[in-house]
Order: C-alpha cells, then structure tokens, then sequence
C-alpha cells in the first residue's frame, strides 16, 4: 500500500466511508498532500464506494480543495471591496515581488503558493490574508516583507 | 452637524456567559411549548440576513414528526463585510452551545453542527475545547445531546441552509428546491432547526433576561439589537451591537469619516444607499411603517468621495461571478454577462443604454434564479447603477 492509499484508508476508518464523510476525507488529503491529485481522487472513490466521477465534482466545488499541487504553504490573499479599497494590490506586488511568483503560480522550490481569495471576514482590519490556517491583517507591503521573511527562514522542506 | 441622535448602542452578545450552566439547567425545566412561546413573543427573527421568525422555525421543527433531528448553527459566514460571528465564536463560544442544546431539547434533536467556514479553521481548536467542557456538564445534567464542527472549504453559496446541507452530506453545495423546507426535510431529510450563529447567542440573552427584555429594544417589526460589521471608510471599524431601527443618517454621523458617499448595506447581495437617501433608510426589516427599510446580515460598508462606484460594483459582480453555485442557468450566466455588460459600456463598447438592459436582466434573475444569491444580485445592481449610473459611462 502506498502513503496516498494509506492516508485514505485512515481517513475513511476515522470518519466513516459514507458519503457525508467525504468532505472530511477529502479535506485530510488536501491537509497532508497540499492537493487532490487524480490519483487520489479515484482511491477515495474506490474506498468510500462511489463513482469517481462524484468524488471529482464535489472536490471541483469547493476553492480550498485544490486540484492543482499547491506549495507547503498557501498564500490567500484577499480581493473583496474593503481589502481592494485598502490596498491588497500593493501586498500582492510586494509578495510577487519577493517570490518571484505570479497569482496561481508556485514557487520552484515548492514552498510558496500564490492565490487570491474572496472575503476573509477581517474587513475591519483589512486588508487581510490567509498563510495556510493562519491570518494576517492590517497588512502593508512592509508588514507583508517582515512575515513572508519569516517563513524563509523556517527549516526547509 | 451636531450629534442630534445618539445611537442605541447595548451590550448583550458580548456580555459574560459564566452562568451558562446555570441558564441550561434553568431553561431544560420550563415546558417545551413554553420555551417556544417565549422565543415567538420576543419576535426575534433570523440574524443572518433573511429574518425568518426564530421561535416560528423552532415551532415548525418541533412539530415534525422523526426519530432523527438536527440542530445546525450556521457559520459559513461569506457576506462580504460580515464578521461578527467570528466574534461571537471566540469570545462567546458557550451561549452558542448552550442555545443549540435548548433547540435540541425543544425540538427533539440529539445532535448539533456547527458548520463552521473553512477560512476560520483558526477558530477549530479554541471551539473544540468548548465543546468538550460543555458535553462534560451536559453529561452531568444528564442532557443526551452532542455537538461537532463541521469543515467547510471555501465555498460562499454554502451559507445558503439548503446549500450547507448538501455540503454537509458530501456533494457540491447547490441549493436545493423550497419547499420542503428545512423544518421537515433536512440535513440528511431530517427535520433540522439552522440558524444563523448571532441568532442562537440572541436566544441565550432572551432565556437569560425573559422575552420582554429584548422586545422592549428596538423598533416594530424589528425587534432586540443586532450585532454591525462596519468596515470601509470609516474612522472605526470594527463590531457595534446597535438597536434596530436607526436612521441610516444617524448612522453616518457616528460612522462616517465626514466625506460619506455611499453605504452598502447587508454586503454584497444587499443594497447601496447614497447620501441623498441617507435620512429616508431605516435598518430593519420590511414592514416599517416608514420610509426605506434594509434589512442586512449587519454588513455595514461605508464609502466615501475617492471610491469609483464602478469599482465597487466591477468589485461585487467579479465575486458574484465566482461564487455562483453554477446549478441554473440565470445566476450562472446572468452573472456573467452583467461583469461583461458593465465593462463594455465602461469602455464604450456598448452605448448607455445597454445598462436598461442589464437592468432587465437583473430583474429576470430575481425572478426566475433558485435561490437567494441570483436573486439578490439585483439588489447591489440596480441600486449602484440606478444612483451612480454617470459613474458606470465615464
């Protein structure tokens, strides 16, 4: 048994193998694989004793549930009024900058995933942005510099 | 201008819930009936924007006849500009659970979710731990009755309640069909009571405090206080728990930053409100004997003379775009062509007139769309190109 249908067969056995547990299984391989490879799709599909198909389409659905390998960690920041009206295309420019990455693209080392996302609930403190589970608001493009060098720093993959 | 009206600023949700156990024990010994009784008197209606009576869908599910119920608390909180259940989940997680266990007890139900949006997953291991404490005194108190977090994963239409329960059962979350309503066919085709996170710590204030308490706050119709997000131009962000009723004018004096244009209300499916009409909108819901009445989420998103209209609303469509479930065909492809309506007549692609047809076109979605986001894609629409129409040509 390889890691991909090991990581599924223990998902299904703590959440169960029914369809209302799919959102969980998938949601344990994104966590551990950074995506859902096509692969892994059709493991799930087999262990839990649906078509494919429905496993594709209900992944497809949903914006955390990539489909598309995705770096160790996950940049979202985001584009709704109040983070565009308060700067969010200068956080973007500064981590562009930095990583030398465009919105959807990855870094070649594999470490950094650029993407934009919609409203974080952090309008407050716009504008705001998502480093895999972690929030980061109030941003400023120095703010972004100070964090993202942070992560560079952390032991590598 | 002076301050001529003080806002109605109270301090419920947010008030200490260290007699949570002492207000569970309390409410599990009054008669079921009784308990909805006093939840319909209070009027309190549904905090997540669509206002549905909270005592009435209690009823409703009661009466449901099933061996299997459900409690969901709704907090897939998507509305851009919202941000008040976060709040309400981390600093006053346990009247939360405490409300869920009463519904449960009233209704029947022996099981609750929190079907919690996957960008506040932060939230998961402090609720967790709530979660935990409370089952341990509901064990004590011999209360049958279990709570879980449900994942979401990025995904705005799941705020919608049938959308959720689809998601919740492991398929994409395209609404279903009303009716049946969730007070008979569910979660699973369960009765389910769901309610908004704010409404369930409202009920908490209302079984702590009795029905008059809060029926005695705000204004006919539209009763007890309501949590705001406001965010925007404003010297203020943050959370404000206001009576219902004010005056949006009212609000602006104490929001504004001097230089307010424009107020979007209830976020993006909500509706823009310029200056000129400031004095005439109220904030509660329909049936206000005068003026404007909006009823809102609590999004509150204020404007003021730097921002470009067509921004704003090249801001919202571009969002409505992308979250629209994609399940019928006037949502999925209305939301696409007012983007590309909006940008060509801004280019000058299309003459002027062309926004009377895309104006149409949001009324035909109104009409025929499934569910409430395609419907309420007219409400931004219309009132941003109906007020700021010089905006969207030049």
């Amino acid at each position: 048994m390889n890691p991909t249908q090991s990581l599924i067969k223990d998902l299904a056995e703590k959440y169960g193998r029914k369809r209302e547990n799919l959102l969980p299984i998938l949601q344990g391989v994104v966590k551990q694989e950074k995506y859902l490879s096509e692969y892994s799709m059709v493991e799930i599909a087999r262990e839990i004793d649906i078509p494919a198909a429905e496993v594709y389409g209900t992944a497809t659905f949903y914006s955390f549930l990539e489909a598309k390998k995705m770096g160790k960690y996950v940049i979202r920041v985001c584009r709704t009024i109040t983070c565009a009206m308060k700067g969010k295309t200068q956080v973007i420019f500064a981590i562009q900058d930095m990583l030398k990455i465009k919105i959807g693209e990855t870094t070649p080392d594999g470490r950094f995933s650029l993407l934009e996302t919609n409203c974080l609930g952090w309008c407050h403190k716009a504008p705001a942005m998502l480093i895999n589970d972690e929030v980061y608001t109030d941003l400023t493009p120095e703010k972004v510099r100070e964090i993202l060098s942070a992560y560079m720093k952390k032991n590598h993959l | 201008m002076a301050n001529a009206y003080q806002l109605k600023r109270a301090d419920f949700v947010f008030r200490n819930e260290n007699d949570y156990e002492k207000i569970l024990s309390k409410t599990l010994k009054r008669d079921k009936q009784d308990i909805i009784n006093e939840l319909i008197s209070s009027e309190l209606k549904g905090r997540g924007g669509a206002g549905f009576p909270t005592g009435l869908k209690w009823k409703l599910t009661s009466e449901s006849k099933s061996e299997e119920k459900y409690v969901i608390c709704n907090a897939d909180e998507g509305e851009p500009g919202t941000f008040k259940d976060r709040e309400i989940l981390s600093k006053v997680p346990y009247k939360v659970l405490t409300a869920m266990a009463v519904c449960g007890h009233v209704i029947g139900a022996k099981k609750g979710f929190i079907y919690l949006r996957g960008e506040y997953k932060f939230l998961q291991k402090e609720l967790n731990k709530a979660i935990e404490e409370f089952k341990y005194f509901c064990n004590e108190i011999k209360l049958d009755f279990d709570i879980e977090i449900f994942m979401g994963s990025g995904a705005y239409i799941c705020g919608e309640e049938t959308a959720l329960m689809e998601s919740m059962e492991g398929k994409r979350g395209e609404p279903r069909n009303k009716p049946p309503f969730p007070t008979t066919d569910g979660y699973m085709g369960k009765p389910t009571v769901i309610n908004n996170v704010e409404t369930l710590a409202h009920t908490f204030t209302i079984f702590k405090y009795g029905a008059k308490k809060f029926y005695d706050l705000g204004v006919q119709y539209s009763r007890g206080t309501k949590l705001f997000s406001v965010s925007g131009d404003t010297p203020k962000p943050g959370i404000y728990e206001l009576e219902l009723g004010m005056s949006l004018q009212d609000f602006v004096y104490e929001f504004g930053d001097g230089d307010t244009k424009a107020v979007q209300v209830g976020g993006a499916s909500g509706f823009l409100v310029p200056r000129k009409k400031f004095k005439d909108a109220a904030i509660g819901f329909k049936g206000k004997l005068t003026g404007i009445s909006l009823p809102t989420g609590g999004s509150m998103m204020l404007f003021n003379s730097s921002r470009s209209m067509f921004n704003v609303l090249d801001n919202y469509l571009e969002f409505f775009r992308e979250e629209s479930c994609g399940q019928c065909t006037p949502c999925r492809v209305g939301c696409q062509q007012l983007l590309l309506g909006i940008k060509a007549v801004k280019r000058g692609d299309k003459p002027a007139s062309y926004l009377e047809k895309l104006m149409r076109l949001t009324e035909t979605m109104q009409y025929t769309a499934k569910c409430g986001l395609g419907q309420s894609v007219a409400n931004s629409f219309s009132s941003i190109v109906g007020n700021f129409r010089e905006e969207m040509i030049y």
